[in-house]
């Protein structure tokens, strides 16, 4: 188990240095000047010997593999430099931003596991074709809602047709009601279609027959022989989404004016604030291999057949992450297939 | 949605188990069911199989009979008939101007003059949104291209090749995908600027991960089929065997994926301009049309729930449309 960690964590750290090296090539690599954009734009009133002194004291004169790797040693000090507007540290910006989001994605993913889980346990379990035809139904259309516009309907109904939440702002629990639904709808639909194909899948292998003909209820064997089952590779999409809450985040935190890391990217790029955009990415890049990190240690918890020694062992699903906007079918069925190996899918 | 699924099922073999609920030796009711299910299905299938032979009819009439018998299908190509006919020749749909208003009539609700109601300024909503098309579709489409073609390239050149080749581009592809697509759109706008171009190409490359992974697992099936062997041993050139052999025969779920990405690519390009990165404010875009509603959410519902509906049908229609380009996988017609 300790080696398996050590194997895991080495790999998150190098997932993570590559992230980084791949925004600076993004933001400072790709031609155009970040100094004029950042302090510039057509419209401003700096002299060009401001620029180049704005370059000389960002370091941003030097030959771009010198910039990479101090800004890469101030990095790993945790030093992601100013932002341009405010000129508060970044690390600061993005530590007070970081708790109001997290509340609310949190309580998204909650809302998602619960909502699409129970969506695609009903679906397979029932009996009546037309009702499983319209949950199975659902959640295509839950992919295909735009979350603003989802977030403002409910704001529409919930806060002005029925007061019942806030509009906006961040005070207290209820605020953070309607934009956790919102943040949730997408991935509880990429659940729910997950969940749903692997459940029936799994429906179908012998050994639920088995258990059947040793007299166990239906209830019993749906939930406690195939839907422990079935959540594997349910699982790994909940792991892929938890990154698409962040950047659903962007969206939400508009929608709903809430303080926290989505507002706080979309004014960052309205200003053209390159550092404050880069530690954001790094942000996300950081929840997603923390929590792609919890999901294998969990794998062979749940999932025995899952060897973590010196035995090979099926390499862990690395399927691409499918966020909120682009979320689609073709993602979770190659999650699916990807992770029908180690779940015992395949007979 | 599945043509991985459709792959792998070629690969294992003829025997597909059918998407329902099989019935178990518990359940010998279904089973008799089931089972007199299957053979009048065997009848019908056979029937329709020799139809065409029975009443001389040509594959298009067939093909026509077929889609009336889906109805979702339908609708959805109705609609992306009308969101193209609004995209390319939007003056046949709403022959008004979408800038100009008449201040008098402004936020009326929908009526049979203005269908879609009037904004804050008197301008017709519904020919705000009919012209707005164009500026989404197009960014849309930009989107995908740039996406597949850039994607397409990398997958192709990292399966053809391989060894070293495959396996940098395949594990940057990993990291590209460890970052969630939206924010690496943001991070290239930020970069590239506002406006619609560069919003359609951040969308397009924060695609192109996925695109080169299908692309790439689909030309290492290619690769080692027969007739690729027979081309190089014939003695083509590596080009001719990769345009000419290789590449027609990987499109396909490329092809697939593209249809689904456009939706995907409607979603992500009104997303940003709902965030302010489109055009600049008078021009209609979808997305900056739902964001213009919000300020008169809580008296003017029309302005942000049929901007928003359009979006809702044509990323349906989209995926619709793709599900039916893969071969309408589990479909019961």
């Amino acid at each position: 188990m300790t080696r398996y960690l050590l194997r895991r964590l080495a790999l998150a750290a190098g997932v993570l240095l590559a992230a980084y090296t791949v925004t600076f090539l993004v933001l400072y690599a790709l031609p155009g000047d970040p100094v004029s954009i950042m302090y510039g734009g057509e419209s401003s009133d700096v002299t060009p010997d401001q620029l180049d002194a704005l370059r000389a004291e960002h370091g941003l004169d030097q030959p771009l593999v010198v910039q990479y790797l101090t800004q890469l040693g101030h990095a790993l000090r945790g030093d992601l430099g100013d932002s341009v507007v405010s000129g508060q540290p970044v690390t600061q910006l993005l530590g007070s931003a970081l708790p109001p989001t997290a509340q609310i994605a949190g309580l998204a993913l909650l809302v998602a596991v619960l909502a699409g889980g129970s969506l695609a346990v009903v679906a397979t379990a029932t009996r009546s074709r037309r009702l499983s035809g319209f949950l199975l139904s659902l959640p295509p259309l839950g992919v295909a809602i735009p979350s603003f516009w989802f977030g403002l309907t409910l704001v529409q109904w919930f806060s002005f047709q029925i007061p019942l939440f806030p509009a906006l702002g961040n005070q207290g629990f209820a605020s953070a009601v309607l934009p956790a639904v919102t943040l949730a709808l997408p991935t509880s639909a990429l659940i729910a279609q997950m969940l749903s194909r692997s459940l029936l899948h799994t429906l179908r292998e012998p050994y639920v027959d088995t258990a059947l003909a040793k007299g166990a209820g239906r209830a019993r064997v749906h939930l406690r022989h195939a839907l422990r089952n079935a959540a594997l590779p349910a699982l790994t999409v909940t792991g892929l989404v938890v990154g698409g809450l962040l950047s659903g985040a962007v969206v939400t935190e508009t929608v709903f004016s809430r303080a926290g890391i989505g507002r706080l990217t979309a004014t960052s790029v309205s200003a053209q604030d390159i550092p404050v955009v880069q530690g954001v990415v790094l942000v996300a890049a950081t929840v997603y291999v923390l929590v792609n990190l919890l999901i294998d240690v969990i794998y062979p918890l749940l999932d025995p057949r899952i060897v973590t020694g010196a035995r090979r062992r099926v390499a862990p699903p690395t399927a691409p992450s499918p966020s909120p906007t682009q979320a689609h079918g073709s993602d979770a069925d190659q999650a699916a297939a990807r992770v029908a190996v180690p779940a015992g899918g395949t007979r | 949605m599945s043509s991985l699924d459709a792959l792998r099922a070629a690969e294992r073999g003829p025997q597909q188990p059918t998407e329902e609920f099989v019935p178990t030796a518990l359940d010998p009711d279904a089973r008799a069911d089931a089972f007199a299910a299957t053979a009048t299905d065997r009848f019908a299938d056979a029937v329709l199989e020799r139809e065409d032979d029975l009443v001389h009819r040509g594959p298009w009439r067939t093909r026509l009979e077929e889609l009336v018998r889906k109805p979702g299908l339908l609708l959805a190509l109705a609609w992306s008939l009308a969101v193209l006919v609004a995209a390319f020749a939007p003056s046949l749909l709403a022959p008004g101007d979408p800038l100009s208003g008449v201040p008098a009539d402004k936020l009326q609700p929908p009526s049979a003059e203005h269908w879609f109601g009037t904004d804050q300024l008197g301008r017709d909503l519904y020919t705000r949104v009919v012209h707005g098309t164009q500026l989404t579709l197009e960014a849309a489409l930009t989107a995908v291209l740039v996406g597949l073609v850039v994607g397409a390239v990398i997958g192709l050149v990292a399966g053809f090749v391989g060894g070293v080749v495959d396996d940098v581009a395949m594990r940057v592809v990993d990291v590209l995908l460890s970052i969630p697509a939206l924010l690496l759109s943001l991070a290239l706008i930020t970069v590239l600027g506002f406006g619609t171009i560069n919003v359609a190409i951040a969308v397009g490359l924060a695609n192109v991960a996925s695109v080169s992974r299908i692309m790439r697992s689909e030309v290492l099936r290619v690769r080692t089929s027969t007739f690729v062997e027979a081309s190089h041993a014939g003695g083509s050139r590596w080009w001719t065997t990769l345009g000419q052999h290789v590449l027609p025969n990987a499109a396909g779920p490329v092809v697939v994926l593209a249809a689904l990405e456009l939706g995907g690519a409607v979603l992500a390009v009104s997303s940003l301009s709902f965030l302010g990165y489109g055009e600049p404010p008078p021009a209609p875009e979808w997305g900056a049309l739902v964001a213009g509603g919000r300020d008169y959410l809580s008296t003017s519902w029309w302005l942000t729930t049929l901007p928003g509906l359009t979006i809702v049908a044509t990323v349906l229609a989209a995926g619709r449309i793709s599900r039916a380009l893969d071969g309408d996988p589990g479909s019961n017609r």
